[in-house]
């Protein structure tokens, strides 16, 4: 509280901005020339990184949070608001990115995790979190730790959308469940989840999460922002699926007009047929073919 | 009079907070997409979001020139923070097109980035003496206002609340706030305005 009665950093506030970036597409970006395309495009947010996750997941290695000077640039590039990523329970390069003033830090899956078995205390920070997760349960304990935005978890840079389908399904059958049992039954159902008790009850009660969801990991296509709308996101974030095509101002404008209009097939058909023929979509993997280490989406549970 | 039919601009931002409120307030409220929906309504909101990017999807999607239009007709509009930017005059120290709907101009995040969003207890005397509960979030504030602008909240000496004629522009959040105050002003200016026409 300050002097005329101003509260910063409070629930409302934190939660607010993501509440602002529903319907949107969030684009990750490696220089200040891609975030103008980002915004060109109509981009709501740009997630600032040194690499795009296709590039982590070939180069291997451990994956950190970007230069500051890097963040900086792009931050002075464009007016939408700005993210950046640490790693899993990384305090020291949380309370960077909250100094340097970025609008919001995604706690990271996608960066080598710093702690492995913990996440950040997230309500000691001025500045929103947001975080993945694969199901109901991972999502309420990341609430609980302070996130104020969730994300699935997809397997990122891996131009594939199934395991994006997957956690947003498990997240809304979740929810979809719980809105469906008798009170005596949520204790023994929160134990299960591993999720504190009052948010149990409040997602059975209201049968929503009590902050903004968004699809995140493999979205490459108009069609597939489409399809994750459908499930239930409330927005879209895009890694590699823009900057890893053949045409990135292309795919970053049909994928925005697609999540804008994703309840009428003909518009996502004509944002489709926008993009050039000879322009490629991000090559893809087949995550059955990924080893165990070489996943990222069982990073911090 | 029947029940006011609201529309919310659904192209981007927070926009079933507005349906929400708009609806606890006595409204009816349909999310505006295409110039089809707009054509339909009596009034229209326009919520919290990007501006940067909803004034690009105006344009793509056909809506900019039928909004002037209706406005122009005397169509009540109100826009929250985003909408309050794309409705601005222009914006202070940036290239950014607009709806030009109301005589002010705007500095976006005037109040700081995301790190600086607070909640404030708000003095607003056209809704009553309590205070309103404002919440501002990488806010706007307004810079300059024509002679027929109507300054109706301040804060640290800057109007984030104004009117003029049927165009109410608000920096803040009313629809995050749980208190409908500023959502039943609206409705009364939509009232007003259809006695006269």
């Amino acid at each position: 509280m300050n002097g005329d009665g101003r509260q910063t950093g409070t629930d409302t506030v934190k939660r607010g901005l993501a509440q602002m970036l529903k319907g949107g597409v969030i684009m990750d970006v490696v220089t200040p020339e891609q975030a103008k395309i980002a915004e060109e495009a109509g981009a709501v947010a740009v997630m600032a990184l040194e690499r795009i996750p296709a590039d982590i997941r070939a180069d291997g290695g451990v994956a950190r949070m970007s230069h500051p000077a890097l963040i900086e640039r792009i931050m002075k590039a464009v007016t939408v608001p700005v993210m950046a990523k640490v790693r899993i329970g990384h305090l020291g390069e949380a309370r960077q990115l909250q100094s340097l003033g970025v609008d919001y830090i995604d706690e990271s899956e996608v960066l080598t995790p710093a702690d492995d078995k913990y996440h950040l205390d997230k309500h000691g920070y001025t500045v929103p979190f947001v975080c993945g997760a694969r199901d109901l349960g991972e999502a309420l304990r990341r609430i609980a730790e302070g996130a104020a935005m969730i994300r699935s978890k997809g397997e990122a840079g891996s131009g594939n959308i199934v395991e994006a389908v997957r956690h947003m399904r498990a997240i809304r059958d979740g929810i979809a469940e719980l809105s469906a049992l008798p009170r005596e039954e949520l204790v023994a159902r929160a134990r299960d989840l591993g999720a504190p008790l009052e948010l149990v009850r409040e997602i059975a009660a209201n049968g929503k999460l009590p902050v903004v969801l968004f699809c995140a990991g493999g979205v490459s296509t108009p069609a597939d922002a489409a399809l994750m709308m459908e499930l239930g996101a409330e927005g879209i974030f895009v890694g590699s699926g823009i900057f890893k095509s053949t045409n990135p101002a292309a795919f970053a404008r049909a994928i925005v007009d697609a999540t804008t209009h994703w309840q009428n097939p003909d518009v996502v058909l004509k944002a489709h047929s926008s993009i050039p023929e000879d322009a490629k979509a991000m090559d893809g993997l087949d995550i059955r073919q990924l080893a165990d280490h070489q996943l990222m989406a069982s990073r911090g549970t | 009079m029947p029940t006011p039919v609201v529309g919310v601009l659904a192209l981007q931002g927070d926009v079933v907070e507005h349906v929400g409120a708009l609806e606890r307030a006595g409204a009816r409220a349909v999310e505006v997409r295409t110039p089809d929906d707009l054509a339909a309504v009596d009034a229209l909101v326009v919520p919290g979001g990007e501006s940067t990017t909803v004034i690009r999807l105006l344009d793509r999607f056909g809506l900019t020139q039928p909004i002037r239009d209706r406005v122009r007709d005397g169509m009540p509009f109100w826009g929250t923070c985003m909408g309050l930017i794309v409705a601005a005059h222009d914006v202070a120290d940036l290239e950014q097109p607009t709806l030009d709907l109301i005589d002010v101009t705007v500095r976006r995040n005037a109040f700081g980035r995301q790190v600086d969003s607070a909640e404030v207890p708000l003095a607003i005397p056209a809704l009553g003496a309590g205070p309103f509960p404002a919440i501002f979030i990488r806010a706007p504030w307004i810079e300059r206002t024509g002679p027929g602008v109507e300054v109706l909240a301040q804060r640290d000496g800057h109007g984030v609340m104004v009117r003029e004629g049927n165009v109410l522009g608000t920096s803040f959040h009313p629809e995050l706030s749980g208190d409908e105050r500023v959502h039943a002003y609206f409705l009364r200016m939509i009232a007003a305005a259809s006695v006269f026409s």
